[in-house]
């Protein structure tokens, strides 16, 4: 994994669930020790600690899936119906298929689909962020523009919208659809970051050396912004697990696959609360809050650990004791 | 005033990127989505409404492209949305306007009270910094904002209205039993039904409001007019509510003007859980039987409400927050 300040591709992120880069130590070198420094990171911070373990369970099930569910996802001669057992961990449904197995198997498309949307818009925020604002005048006042519309315009609506005439029939035309409208939000905080790093020295500095633009973006800019970079990921990559469960969970994705959304999208379309099957409901969307909490873990922790100024107040430290002294 | 004006003029682009956005993209899909529909509804079309669809969508049409464009505009600047398919052969507007009260009533009213509450908390919680509501607090946004809102409405359907069987959890009032009117049983029956959705809404959109007046309120408890009221000897309830969250409530404040146009497009995949008879649950319905006029009618509702509101808030702001008209 490239350390910070020595990637040079713009979307260098590592992937979800692998331990992000600690925090932007603002010393250059020592790359060599990276990894002793995200696990350090790890260890010292709660929410990355457990955010981390939510992902790597989450990515093992995804590349393994066989190893952990022996049943056939889409098989469905088991009885109908059954509770939970020992070999039916989460019981049956009532076309007889393992609750458990298809919970397994749909991890890798969820996943799948976090990651891949993540990068995507990911990759466009920098480029219209970060190229936009340093670059400055006509391009930089376009690309902010379309930027501010796409801001306001209600994104899940106009997600319905997209994929009701699209017709996402794969797994690659909801990607496509929901990358497209999805990278605003980052774009803008990738934006503001840029503009006050503008008139930096460093970068005058390189200016001033005859470094090319494309050169001093990426080399001098990008990997200054990498917190917010790998922040915007994360944050892309957990919108696209609730809103790719929740395009499938109204029907909008293909029925066939074998997917969170699309097992919740089956339980509500044969009443599964209200005969008897709640399991078939309550897994699958306690599995996409679990994935998404990973997610949002790893944000707040990167940002803790960057921004020391917002880690939380300990109960029993000082400082809280001696500001209810004061409120007293 | 510039500063209105501006905003002004930025509204005006985007609810022009908006109309442009809905023209443009069942014409851009392979296939136009509209012929589809046409076929299936053949020969139980008026030519009135067949030409209504033709503007729309740009079907059996030997315009060009521009001159498409032009009939299309005019036909939304005259309000003309069109025949509903789905429910034919009522106009697209009427069917809105029997669906919008019962969202604006859910949605509205639950808006306004995790407004409150959630306010109110953040303040007790930014206040008793390091205590345990305060302590709570955090993680347990973290959690929320990673819940699908439609499982958060499974769980509370599964719970209080199937276990425990207190609450109805289907449609706005008793479909069979009770005729609707302006009669006191009929208004029971509709808070009645209310309640579960309402409650699911309460729970997904208040930590936003708690989170956000907490973080600003701590800020605010550290300036020096603060310091200067304790010093004074205030009570802690006067230096709370008159000085640091009086200062502090500016951004929920404005957020509340913003979160009122989100009001129709938050509310969609709850309204769908409970089959509740507002505009969420009509695009749904809309988009699964491919009444695209009334799905494009519903979007532009949609983002039409959350434009203006942005554009209250803004000007909210303004006058409030003198800073940001110099700023600006």
């Amino acid at each position: 994994m490239a350390a910070p300040y020595v990637s040079t591709t713009p979307p260098a992120e590592p992937p979800a669930g692998t331990p992000i880069e600690a925090a932007p130590i603002p010393s250059r070198g020592q790359s060599g020790n990276a990894l002793a420094r995200i696990w350090r990171a790890i260890r010292s911070n709660r929410k990355a600690a457990v955010g981390s373990a939510i992902m790597v369970v989450f990515i093992f099930v995804a590349l393994f899936p066989g190893l952990i569910a022996h049943d056939d996802p889409e098989q469905d001669n088991y009885a109908p119906k059954m509770g939970i057992s020992t070999a039916h961990l989460f019981g049956t449904n009532q076309y007889g298929q393992d609750l458990f197995s298809q919970i397994v198997h749909g991890t890798r498309e969820v996943l799948l689909i976090a990651v891949l949307v993540g990068l995507a818009t990911t990759a466009i925020a920098v480029l219209v962020g970060v190229a936009g604002a340093y670059l400055g005048g006509l391009w930089d006042n376009a690309l902010g523009v379309i930027t501010d519309v796409l801001l306001v315009i209600p994104l899940f609506p106009l997600l319905i919208v997209i994929v009701a005439y699209a017709h996402a029939t794969s797994v690659w035309v909801m990607i496509v659809a929901i990358t497209i409208p999805s990278w605003s939000y980052t774009a803008r905080q990738l934006r503001s970051q840029a503009l006050t790093l503008r008139s930096r020295d460093f970068l005058e500095a390189a200016r001033v050396r005859g470094e090319r633009r494309l050169y001093i973006i990426v080399v001098e800019v990008i990997p200054t912004m990498t917190s917010l970079i790998v922040a915007s990921f994360l944050t892309n990559a957990l919108y696209a697990v609730l809103f790719s469960s929740s395009l499938q969970f109204i029907g909008l994705g293909n029925s066939s696959s074998v997917s969170w959304g699309e097992t919740l999208y089956w339980a509500q379309n044969n009443a599964a609360l209200q005969t008897g099957q709640p399991l078939w409901a309550i897994a699958p969307g306690a599995c996409v809050a679990l994935l998404g909490t990973g997610f949002a873990l790893l944000n707040y922790a990167f940002d803790e650990i960057g921004n020391p100024a917002l880690r939380p107040v300990r109960r029993h430290r000082r400082s809280g004791r001696r500001s209810r002294a004061r409120a007293a | 005033m510039r500063y209105a004006l501006r905003r002004t003029g930025f509204f005006a682009l985007t609810l022009w990127a908006a109309l442009t956005l809905n023209f443009l993209l069942p014409r851009l899909m392979p296939g136009n989505p509209a012929e589809a529909m046409i076929a299936k509804f053949h020969g139980t079309l008026t030519p009135a409404a067949v030409r209504a669809l033709d503007v729309l969508f740009g079907v059996n049409t030997n315009q060009g492209l521009w001159s498409q464009y032009i009939s299309y505009l005019h036909q939304m600047a005259t309000l003309n949305f069109g025949t509903s398919l789905a429910y034919y052969p009522n106009s697209v507007s009427s069917e809105i306007g029997g669906a919008i009260w019962w969202t604006i009533g859910l949605v509205g009213v639950t808006t306004v009270l995790a407004f409150a509450l959630g306010t109110l908390l953040g303040i007790v919680s930014a206040w008793r910094r390091g205590s345990r509501l305060d302590s709570v607090v955090p993680p347990v946004f973290v959690i929320a904002s990673a819940v699908p809102y439609f499982w958060v409405a499974m769980m509370l359907i599964l719970i209080f209205g199937i276990t425990m069987h207190w609450f109805p959890y289907e449609f706005g009032y008793y479909v069979t039993t009770d005729k609707p009117g302006l009669n006191l049983t009929f208004f029971q029956d509709v808070l009645n039904h209310a309640f579960l959705p309402a409650l699911s809404l309460l729970v997904t959109t208040i930590g936003t409001w708690i989170l956000t007046m907490r973080n600003t309120m701590v800020t605010t408890l550290a300036e020096d007019y603060v310091r200067m009221a304790r010093a004074k000897g205030l009570t802690g309830r006067r230096i709370m509510f008159d000085y640091a969250a009086r200062n502090a409530i500016l951004p929920n404040l404005t957020g509340f003007a913003m979160s009122l146009g989100f009001v129709v497009s938050g509310a969609i995949l709850i309204e769908y859980v409970f089959n509740y008879p507002g505009v969420g649950n009509m695009l749904l319905y809309a988009v699964n039987s491919a009444d695209y006029p009334l799905m494009q009618a519903l979007f532009l509702l949609i983002t039409v409400a959350v434009l203006v509101s942005i554009l209250i808030a803004d000007l909210l702001t303004a006058l409030l927050d003198p800073r940001t008209r110099t700023a600006g």
